[in-house]
This record gives structure tokens, sequence and C-alpha cells, in this order.
């Protein structure tokens, strides 16, 4: 339904395409998260690779900094319609992770668990082959905290919510399990370029 | 959970309302009324001749009460895209397309005897306002206090409507803070918010606070959640609605 004397801003031809339906560009980085900031030392920081209830391997700071790094230049998209292109990433892919705990991914699904008690569920698929990482640096510095400094998970492709913030964690599970927001209404899987906001897109 | 959400559904703007310089309410007739919870929002969807749309989120000022109207109050950002087109190019009587209610955390605790503190900035008042609205009409014996961050006087947010009900609804104080304007009443503030602030307010509750719902620009939401931990409010205890700038 076209709306009475609507225009809008279109974007430059040449971007437009690589802009999910119903998103638009921001040159900013828009903060949006459900609760308080988490203050979270690098010293006290932890990552916990788990199978099921069993967990694997534990990292600390350093061991997870000295693990190999990848860098990411991606565009991402919120599913508050903002999308901002070409942010630079830099962090430790899953596969690196997985390889470091000397194995292959036990199950076809994870989740990811945070320090403010959040969590997402995201398939293995889409963590595998180099497509996420646990990200320490955004652009060329540490990750700031209310951009989940001092590390967050980034899946670049999906819905910017399954990027956990103050990420803590990854937990294979048998099936796939729904998350914080999948739990309260949104999309279990999240492709912005399906549009799959909401659970029932 | 109701917070699923159905299609997109075209509604007719029935009214519009001038509350302060910079914002305006719409009140929107749905086609196919939903159920909604305070504190939930709508996704408005503006479509162009050529196709092109732009999505922007709104929470729903107005209480659940079953009626098929809803109020949604935006504020006009200069250079935006959706929110001038809502302040210079809507009419009553246009129609617009959105969907809800979206959002299943940002909630009104309710049926609970446990003090709540809602603290705001700007438009942030929204689903707050709903929240204490929903309040009034329910009769829940909930303890309710507001913070609520503004430049001027004239930029509180449905100023009239909290003022009558700070006289009217008991267990409800207000307090507003003004950032460019000295205030007047003794139980307001003249400066940004901080923690002795937050503190202050919420010793007008009966006892702490159980929840602390917070909502406004990021930086006004730091401030305030970081002022509600000092308070020891435990962090799962407080809810953040972020407008993203
Ligand atoms: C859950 C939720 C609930 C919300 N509830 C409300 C509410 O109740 N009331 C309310 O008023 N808002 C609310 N918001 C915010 C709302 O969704 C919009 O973000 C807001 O109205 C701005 O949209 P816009 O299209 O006018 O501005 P946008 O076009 O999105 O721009 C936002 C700002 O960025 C600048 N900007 C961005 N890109 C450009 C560009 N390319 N060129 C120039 N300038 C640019 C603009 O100057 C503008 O100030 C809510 C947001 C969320 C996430």
């Amino acid at each position: 339904m076209v709306t009475r004397g609507f225009t809008g801003r279109p974007s430059g031809s040449e971007l437009s395409e690589r802009i999910p339906p119903g998103q638009h560009l921001v040159e900013n980085f828009p903060v949006l998260t459900a609760g308080p900031t988490p203050r979270i030392e690098p010293a006290d920081w932890t990552f916990t690779l788990k199978v099921g209830p069993r967990p694997v391997k534990i990292w600390n700071w350093s061991e997870f900094n000295a693990l190999p790094r990848t860098r990411m230049t991606r565009d991402i998209h919120c599913v508050t319609s903002w999308s901002k292109l070409n942010t630079a990433w830099e962090g430790v892919t899953i596969d690196d992770i997985l390889a470091d705990a000397g194995m292959s991914a036990p199950t076809p699904f994870a989740l990811a668990h945070c320090y403010d008690g959040y969590s997402t569920n995201v398939p293995l698929a889409d963590l595998a082959a180099g497509k996420a990482m646990v990200a320490l640096n955004y652009e060329g510095q540490p990750l700031p905290r209310d951009h989940g400094g001092p590390a967050r998970l980034l899946v670049p492709h999906l819905y910017f919510w399954k990027s956990a913030k103050w990420v803590n964690g990854l937990q294979f599970t048998e099936r796939d399990e729904a998350g914080f927001w999948e739990l309260r209404g949104y999309h279990i899987y999240g492709d912005p370029w399906r549009e799959q906001r909401y659970r029932n897109d | 959970m109701s917070a699923t959400t159905s299609g997109w559904q075209s509604c007719a703007i029935v009214e519009i309302a001038s509350r302060t310089p910079a914002i305006k309410s719409f009140f929107l007739r749905l086609t196919e009324p939903f159920d909604y919870k305070a504190g939930q929002h709508v996704d408005v969807r503006l479509t162009g001749p050529d196709g092109y749309t732009a999505t922007r989120s709104y929470s729903i000022a107005s209480a659940p009460s079953g009626s098929d109207l809803i109020e949604l109050a935006i504020e006009r950002l200069a250079d935006g895209e959706v929110s001038p087109f809502f302040h210079d190019v809507a009419q009553v009587g246009d129609m617009i397309e959105l969907r809800g209610p979206l959002g299943g955390h940002f909630l009104w605790p309710g049926r609970t005897e446990n003090p709540v503190l809602l603290i705001g900035a700007g438009s942030g008042v929204v689903p707050l306002m709903a929240m204490i609205r929903y309040r009034q009409a329910s009769a829940e014996p909930v303890p309710v206090a507001l913070l609520l961050s503004s430049r001027t006087s004239f930029d509180v947010l449905f100023r009239d409507e909290l003022l009558e009900l700070e006289r009217s609804l008991p267990d409800f104080a207000l307090a507003l803070a003004l950032t460019r304007e000295p205030a007047t009443r003794r139980t307001d503030f003249s400066r940004r918010i901080d923690p002795p602030m937050v503190a202050d307010v919420a010793a007008r509750l009966p006892a702490a606070p159980r929840s602390v719902l917070v909502c406004g620009s990021n930086p006004f939401v730091e401030a305030a959640t970081d002022a509600a931990l000092a308070l020891g409010v435990e962090a799962g205890a407080i809810k953040t609605e972020r407008y993203g700038i």
C-alpha cells in the first residue's frame, strides 16, 4: 500500500542492493540492549565451550587472545531496521575455537551464552566455515563496553541480535533451542534477506 | 504469548494531537484489533510510490483496554525519514500500515505489590506512560515512581496528565528532571540524571524498587542503569528499551 505523501530518503543506488528489505542505512552505530551494560574486566573474563551441560574447555582472557586472529569486514543488519555497511572486526573464528579444543562440532545446533544472562541460538552451519567469530576488536580498537566488550559473538549475515554481546560461552545442543529474544517473539533463525524478524515471518 | 505478530494491517489516523513543541500523538484505529501489554511497540511501514519502504518501531502510549484505538507519540527528528513525515505530512484520515504487538521483554511487571521505578527521557516516556495508564485503569496495588527527564517543562510529554495522576493516584510519585530550565516544584530537579537523583526518587517508594524500567537514548539509559545498580538493584531486575539513538 502506497502511503499518501511519502517519498522517503532513498539511499545511493549502488549501495541499495546491499540493504535487505525493510532496512535503512545508518552511519552511526546504535546500541540496543535489554538491560544494564555489564562491566567485565578482561582479567575476570572466561569463555566456556560446552557440549550439552558438560564444559569441555575454558579459556581465560590471555589464553583466548593467544588463539589465531581473523579479520572480517561485513555489513550488519539490526532487526530494528538499521543497516551499517563495512564494519571491521577482528577476533577468533568458531572454527579456530573448536580446533583449539581439539574437537569437531558434536551437534548441528548451538546456543551462545552471555554475562548478562542473554542467550541466542545459531545453527552450526552459520557459525562454522569462517562465517562467525568471537570478536575482540572493532575498527582496530578493543570492543567498547556498550557494544559488547570485552567480547561479542559476530554472526554478521543474520539479524544482529544473534551477535550476542558480552559472550562468555558456546553450548552445543541436540536441538535448536530458542534463546532470549527467540523466546520473546523474535524469529528462530533471523535471516535479514528473507525478513525473518518475528516468529511467524 | 501474544507477542507473536500477525501480519501488516492498514490503520486510519483518527486524531492528531500536539503534545510538546517536538512531539505529536497519533491515534490509529486498528482494523484488526489485537491485545497487547503495556510496554510493547508496533512497527510502522511507509511505502513510497516506487515501492520503497521505511520501517520504524513506535511504542504504544495507550493502556491496553480492549479498545481498537492505539496512541503513538512520535518525536520529530530534524533530518529523520519517518518522524518528519508524521509531523509534516500525515493527516487525519490517512491510512498507515503497522503490525504488532511486538516486544516481549520491556513489559509492565504487574500483579505484584512490589514497587516499580520507571525512568525515562524525552519520548522515552511513551512505553512508561502506557504502564502508568494501565496501573491506574487496572487498580493493581503496585507503587510506582516515575523519574522523567526533559529539556524544559514544555517538553515534558503528557505533562498535564502526569501532574493530574500525581494528585489523584495514590502510590504514584512523579519527579521531573529539567535539563535546560530551573524546576519550579520542590519535588523536581534542575539537572541531568545522576545517582543521587535516582536514589532520591527511589526513596519516595514505600520499599526499595523490585523492578526498574528505563527508556530513552543510549547515553541516558547508561546513566540511569548505572545509578540503579549503584542503589543495589540487581541487574536482572532492570529492563531497558533503547531507542537506538
Ligand atoms: C522499540 C522502539 C520503540 C520506539 N518508540 C518510539 C516512540 O514511542 N516515539 C518516538 O518518537 N520514537 C520511538 N522510537 C524511535 C523510532 O523508531 C525512530 O528511530 C525515530 O522516530 C527516528 O526515525 P526517523 O526515520 O525520523 O529518523 P532516521 O531517518 O532513522 O534518522 C535518525 C537520526 O539519524 C540521523 N540520520 C540517520 N541517517 C541519516 C542520513 N542518511 N542523512 C541524514 N541524517 C541521518 C537523522 O538526523 C536523525 O536525527 C523507538 C525505537 C525503538 C527501537
